[in-house]
């Protein structure tokens, strides 16, 4: 765990001086789509086993961002990354193989997507994609991954039911046990209450503040108040650009750097 | 008060004339669905009515005899399955993969458009063209003489744009964002591929298949000059032989033989289609049975 008065000493730029061991380190990051330049020369570090959030108004590349840690500009045309980043000390463009770098991190999208197959095999996915085949043990692994979104109890008497046919609130929650299936180092979670209902969003909440023992949480988000219920740090990105990066707190309450933060986190603008 | 107001759910005269304009238009897609059934209807009734008579076990097990008056129609009924089922190895193999590739690999750049509009334009070639390319490429330059693997490649050059684009549309009805979650697990495009696009595009893939098996069986012009013959006594014992197909034969006996009596040719007309609903039928079983299986 990361304390909060530490971390309000380190510097939030990508420089390594800080004593904190780094997940997720990205320098001079842009990322352009055709001559569109979606983020622009973001430095920023995750620090093991904490839940960063980003926030930000639409259209300020905390999508891109994500879209860039996973390699996914490998699979998305006109997509053009630049600058470095580091994902537990490897600098991830160097990689040749981007499969496993994908089957490390978690992702969990705004829109639930409950893949067309049986809860069971929602979950079974990424195991049997890593070889894992063995009924017994995928029993285990499916039981324990919904068990820990939250799901197991609703789902548990219908595990062979189409996925896709779950609620909005059960699908990303199946979701989160899908990525929780990877056994991933590092959860990135975009914006994942925009199709959920407030009791639900509380609960994957309260998953999600358990798993920080266990991963490192990339927290999109568009709620300014989930970030402060959540985040250890937080960036505020604006157009692209990442405007400040602080201990979650002191950009509600505490000295900023940049009014522009203030005034998003209050709601005058965004 | 909205709930005092008497006249609230009252049909004004804007409700009435959209509900009139509403029935109008059902009558007319009701009209021009019945006027498309109707030649359907037509077209079997006739060749039940008229060809009915002449189906026997002896018509569809013998050969024809006396010029084709009398006896049956086998040779043309097998040589059709041989070439329908040897086109269709061909083309649904090579057309699904290459259909695959398009639509999953390749990147949309001039290139992979140039190739998309070309196998649109050549779904819409005249089978007369296809049967002279087949004629050129396959029973000359690759010296297969005609044969059945001659006319079986031309009717699968013929069928494969179709099967392509039929392909290529299924695959792309599967949400994209069922691939991004998987290739955000770490899944290659392969593993994405056999493990949710395939499973959920089958259907539709299929669908495009099945409307091929018809087309392959009913085609006359592309086998004509590459492999099937008016008449011959042999059964074919393998792809290199000719034979008789179903198609060439109504043709002969509607046109080309004097005084045969009516019911041949309806009844071949007749086991043409009756052939080309159960291939049909089989891949629908298959289809619907798919489908229960798998929906999002």
């Amino acid at each position: 765990m990361v304390s909060s008065s530490a971390a309000a000493v380190a510097s939030d730029s990508a420089a390594p001086a800080d004593n904190f061991p780094h997940k997720l380190e990205i320098r001079n990051l842009t990322i352009r789509y055709g001559n569109a330049v979606a983020l622009r020369g973001v430095n920023l570090a995750v620090r093991e086993h904490e839940i960063f959030g980003i926030i930000g108004p639409a259209n300020a590349g905390k999508t891109s961002l994500l879209k860039a840690i996973n390699r996914m500009d490998v699979f998305t045309s006109g997509m053009k990354v630049d600058g470095e980043i580091r994902f537990n000390g490897r600098d991830t463009s160097r990689l040749k193989n981007i499969y496993a770098l994908r089957s490390r991190i978690g992702v969990v999208f705004p829109l639930p997507v409950g893949l067309p197959m049986t809860v069971y095999d929602n979950v079974a996915l990424s195991p049997r994609l890593r070889g894992i085949n063995n009924k017994a043990d995928l029993d285990v692994i499916v039981q324990r991954c919904l068990t820990r979104a939250a799901l197991w109890d609703e789902v548990k008497d219908r595990l062979q039911a189409l996925g896709s046919l779950l609620s909005g609130g059960q699908q990303q929650r199946l979701t989160i046990a899908r990525a929780l299936s990877q056994e991933p180092d590092l959860l990135m979670l975009d914006e994942f209450s925009i199709a959920v209902d407030p009791v639900t969003t509380m609960r994957i909440e309260d998953v999600l503040k358990e798993l920080r023992q266990e991963v490192t949480i990339l927290l999109v988000t568009n709620l300014v108040q989930q970030a402060r219920r959540l985040a250890d740090r937080t960036a505020f990105f604006l157009n692209g650009e990442c405007v400040e990066v602080g201990v979650t707190e002191d950009l509600f309450t505490g000295e900023v750097k940049d009014q522009r933060t203030r005034d998003y986190v209050e709601g005058r603008f965004g | 008060m909205a709930t005092a107001n008497p006249t609230m759910f009252q049909a004004s005269d804007l409700n009435q004339h959209n509900e009139r304009v509403q029935r109008r238009y059902r009558l007319l897609f009701g009209l021009m669905t019945l006027l498309l059934i109707t030649p359907v209807l037509l077209i079997l009734g006739t060749l039940v009515v008229k060809g009915g008579a002449a189906i026997s076990w002896e018509f569809l097990l013998t050969a024809p005899t006396d010029g084709m008056r009398t006896g049956g129609l086998f040779p043309a009924l097998l040589g059709t399955i041989w070439l329908v089922t040897v086109a269709l190895l061909l083309s649904v193999p090579i057309g699904i993969f290459a259909a695959i590739y398009l639509s999953e690999y390749a990147g949309d750049n001039w290139f992979t458009r140039t190739i998309n509009l070309a196998i649109i334009n050549l779904a819409g070639v005249p089978s007369i063209v296809h049967a002279l390319f087949g004629l050129g490429a396959f029973v000359l330059f690759f010296k297969f003489g005609t044969s059945i693997l001659a006319a079986s490649l031309t009717l699968a050059v013929m069928t494969m744009p179709v099967v392509i684009v039929a392909t290529r549309e299924s695959l792309q009805a599967v949400p994209q964002a069922f691939r991004e979650a998987c290739w955000n697990m770490g899944a290659t495009r392969w593993q994405t591929i056999r493990r949710v696009v395939l499973p959920n595009s089958i259907t539709g893939i299929l669908t495009g298949v099945i409307l091929e098996v018809s087309r392959t069986a009913g085609e006359t012009a592309p086998i004509m000059f590459t492999g099937a013959v008016f008449f011959t006594p042999f059964l074919p014992q393998s792809v290199f032989d000719q034979t008789m197909a179903l198609s060439l034969h109504l043709f002969v006996a509607a046109t080309q033989v004097p005084e045969i009596a009516e019911q041949v040719p309806f009844g071949i007309a007749l086991v043409l289609i009756a052939l080309v609903l159960t291939m049909n039928s089989v891949s629908i079983a298959f289809r619907m049975w798919l489908r229960g299986k798998k929906k999002w």
